[in-house]
């Protein structure tokens, strides 16, 4: 199987390539980037005008399986995340069972094998049931194939036990994916807490409840020497702590999600749900120092928290309602749109942060389109102009704040292993 | 003409809507006093209370509003409700829309219930209290007190103290009280006195400061059910450092207006000489609620836009 894709601008942030050039896959590697290639081919993609990247890299993603079946499944959330130009996911282990054990990450490898059109790559919990009491089987996940460990949803609140857990880490080399959030700071909280939140009557959630253990967290890294990613960070404080640990030469990463780099806590001006996720849309002195942070690299990785939801669990009272909101179709777009087009990325720094960066955190051989490796490839175009149809989605989640929004920069396929699953608007 | 299809919150009522609200208020408070006056007005609406939370005055006072102009009310009995098979409220709302009700009045623990609820009936919506967010008829009925005794509201001084944390009455008021023209200040202690700062609302945890040269001291109701925690360690601490005696009001002007409202915590908020002093007006509150009530019924029935 050959497939030629020609004339296309390559963007390759792994080696710093960007040209316009002919690409061609074989099987399911990349064999040859040169600038005419003159070769018979099954199929041959005009790519003239669009970007040729590394399919993009998700390390925060709810696929709700098992135990969710009806926000999300492998199969549906595969489907979104090539629709949104992933070539590779990575699955949060709140699920029912919790994904706490071999046999459980066994199961997204078999259910990812049977009906997933992208990778996906599961994260073991930290602790058994995600109950913050003793170790998950983090040694047998790592070797099923566990990319990393994650409470995701919650905090582990015994620093001793995380302590425990990121020393156990190192020794499987996998990244400890830590969720921020100090419960009894938020309150019961369902938005930001600031002048918005005092307009609509909602309950605050403060910075301080992320912050606080953002904080501890990297010192926990520092004293350990573990792997540490700081999951979905919201605020400038969080953005400080970060800054302060890598001049010390701390190893912590941190990702950002497109909601909070494009939308502050002004978006909620009704209480239409859609708006409340959790960390909260924030200030917009935190939207601002996001994107900066996104701009010096002190926030090295976009990831969506691609977080399906039913409709009836989100059309109903503010309080009652499911935290989150589905990412997975609307983040290259949110990521050209706000960050490229606003100044803050060039479109190399824009797709590095979601293909070579990811893969880095997780230490895997992905994210990159040289000659010789896997052919996992997104083709976008980038002068695309349109407005986000959320009855559209792969996902079985419509929510989302973004329907009707107009963006720019469109997925017109995404190749995996060689292999086109979505080509113009459609899986394959 | 009020404006909107649903009374929600005094936040997004305009002080054109405010004003008319309590002009109409001041022609129903002549039928309670006079049977005679009352006419059915509203004879063929029906109404319906939804109260998801305790109430006693709120509920009756809406109750008796509707039928002093001749609507039919029927309370939805939450407690033996389909509400309690896990019925959502929007399933409760457009049931209720097929039956042909009319108004519906809603009290709810939860922000923003009654604008979920509005947005999914064709009935007039009223917020009889939502979270601790809002409670307009209960402000509505604080400034038509405040008129009736102080004429007009510009440069007036209204101090608020308590549990401003907690307190829909207070977010109401600082609301309809700073379209009106009033000086607000919010007193309480620095734990329960919440973001409304933030909006520009004068704050201090000195009762004395908030009270003096008052034309106006508003008390508010410590909401024990409210509190996850408690945000001060004791009620003698609480009632020795933020309550309101009548030595404290020595500071206020002679005429200050005492209000509460209610149910009063005696003792705590205001000692029972102040709650039962000659410059208060908690009891003539409450019969201008009913006024207040049955005139936002009567503005929705007969001219509320249904847009």
């Amino acid at each position: 199987m050959r497939t030629l894709i020609k004339k296309g601008r390559i963007l390759n942030p792994a080696t710093n390539l960007d040209v316009v050039a002919d690409l061609l896959i074989e099987d399911d590697k990349v064999s040859k980037i040169a600038e005419n290639i003159e070769t018979e081919a099954d199929e041959v993609i005009d790519a003239e005008g669009k970007w040729v990247t590394p399919g993009f890299i998700d390390l925060h993603v709810h696929l709700r399986d098992p135990g969710f079946e009806y926000k999300e499944t492998i199969e549906t959330g595969s489907r979104a995340a090539a629709a949104g130009g992933f070539t590779s996911i990575c699955c949060m282990p709140n699920t029912n069972p919790v994904i706490d054990s071999e046999i459980m990450v066994e199961y997204i490898n078999l259910r990812a094998a049977r009906g997933a059109v992208v990778n996906v790559l599961p994260i073991g919990a930290i602790t058994k049931g995600q109950k913050g009491e003793e170790l998950a089987e983090i040694g047998k996940m790592a070797k099923a194939g566990a990319c990393a460990i994650s409470e995701d949803g919650k905090s582990v609140m015994n620093a001793g036990l995380l302590k425990t857990a990121m020393n156990y880490s190192k020794m499987f080399n996998i990244p400890v994916l830590s969720h921020c959030e100090d419960k009894a700071l938020v309150g019961g909280g369902v938005m930001n807490a600031g002048v918005q939140s005092q307009i609509m009557g909602l309950k605050g959630i403060s910075n301080d409840s992320e912050d606080v253990i953002a904080a501890r967290d990297i010192i926990l890294a520092e004293t350990t020497g573990a792997k540490l990613h700081l999951c979905h960070v919201s605020t400038r404080g969080s953005v400080q702590l970060l800054r302060e640990a890598h001049e010390r030469g701390v190893n912590v990463t941190a990702e950002c999600c497109p909601h909070h780099f494009t939308l502050s806590d002004e978006a909620v001006t009704s209480y239409d749900a859609n708006t409340k996720m959790n960390p909260p849309l924030r200030s917009n002195e935190d939207v601002e120092a996001l994107r900066n942070a996104l701009k010096d690299n002190t926030i090295n990785v976009i990831a969506t928290d691609h977080a399906p939801h039913s409709i009836d669990e989100k059309n109903c009272e503010y309080d009652k309602a499911a935290f989150g909101i589905v990412g997975l179709e609307t983040a290259f777009a949110l990521g050209e749109t706000v960050l490229v087009e606003g100044g803050y990325l060039t479109p190399m720094g824009l797709i590095e942060k979601m293909t070579i960066n990811p893969a880095k955190v997780l230490g895997i051989d992905k994210g990159d389109i040289s000659e010789g490796k896997i052919a996992d490839i997104a083709i976008i175009d980038p002068e695309a102009v349109y407005k986000i149809d959320a009855s559209k989605f792969e996902s079985k989640g419509k929510n989302t704040p973004f329907d009707g929004y107009e963006v720019k920069g469109k997925v017109l396929y995404t190749i995996v292993g060689g292999k086109t699953v979505f080509e113009k608007g459609t899986i394959k | 003409m009020l404006k909107h299809k649903d009374v929600l919150g005094l936040r997004e009522m305009s002080k054109e809507e405010i004003l008319e609200i309590l002009d109409v208020a001041q022609e129903m408070k002549k039928r309670i006093d006079n049977p005679k006056l009352r006419v059915d007005e509203l004879k063929h609406t029906t109404v319906v209370t939804l109260f998801y939370e305790n109430s006693t005055r709120t509920k009756t006072s809406f109750s008796l509003a509707g039928k002093y102009l001749g609507a039919t009310v029927q309370d939805l009995g939450i407690a033996t409700s389909s509400v309690n098979k896990g019925e959502s409220l929007i399933d409760t709302g457009k049931t209720l829309d097929q039956m042909g009700v009319h108004v519906m009045i809603m009290r709810n623990s939860l922000t923003g219930a009654p604008h979920v609820l509005a947005r999914n009936v064709d009935a007039h919506v009223i917020n009889a209290g939502d979270g601790a967010n809002e409670h307009p008829t209960q402000a509505l009925l604080d400034l038509y007190t405040i008129r009736d005794y102080k004429k007009n509201f510009e440069g007036l001084k209204v101090a608020i103290i308590g549990d401003i944390s907690h307190s829909r009455v207070a977010r109401s008021n600082v609301f309809g009280l700073s379209k009106l023209g009033a000086e607000v200040t919010l007193a309480g202690p620095s734990t329960m006195l919440g973001g409304l700062g933030k909006l520009g609302i004068k704050t201090t945890s000195s009762i004395k400061e908030a009270v003096t040269d008052a034309d106006v001291v508003m008390g508010l109701r410590i909401q024990f059910e409210r509190q996850k925690t408690i945000s001060f360690p004791g009620l003698e601490e609480y009632r020795q450092l933020f309550g309101v005696s009548g030595e404290i009001l020595k500071y206020a002007k002679k005429d200050v207006l005492v209000m509460h409202p209610g149910p009063v915590n005696r003792g705590i908020e205001f000692t029972t000489d102040v709650v039962d002093g000659r410059n208060s007006v908690i009891n003539i509150q409450v019969k201008n609620g009913l006024a207040v009530r049955m005139a936002i019924l009567k503005l929705l029935m007969t001219g509320g836009s249904k847009a």
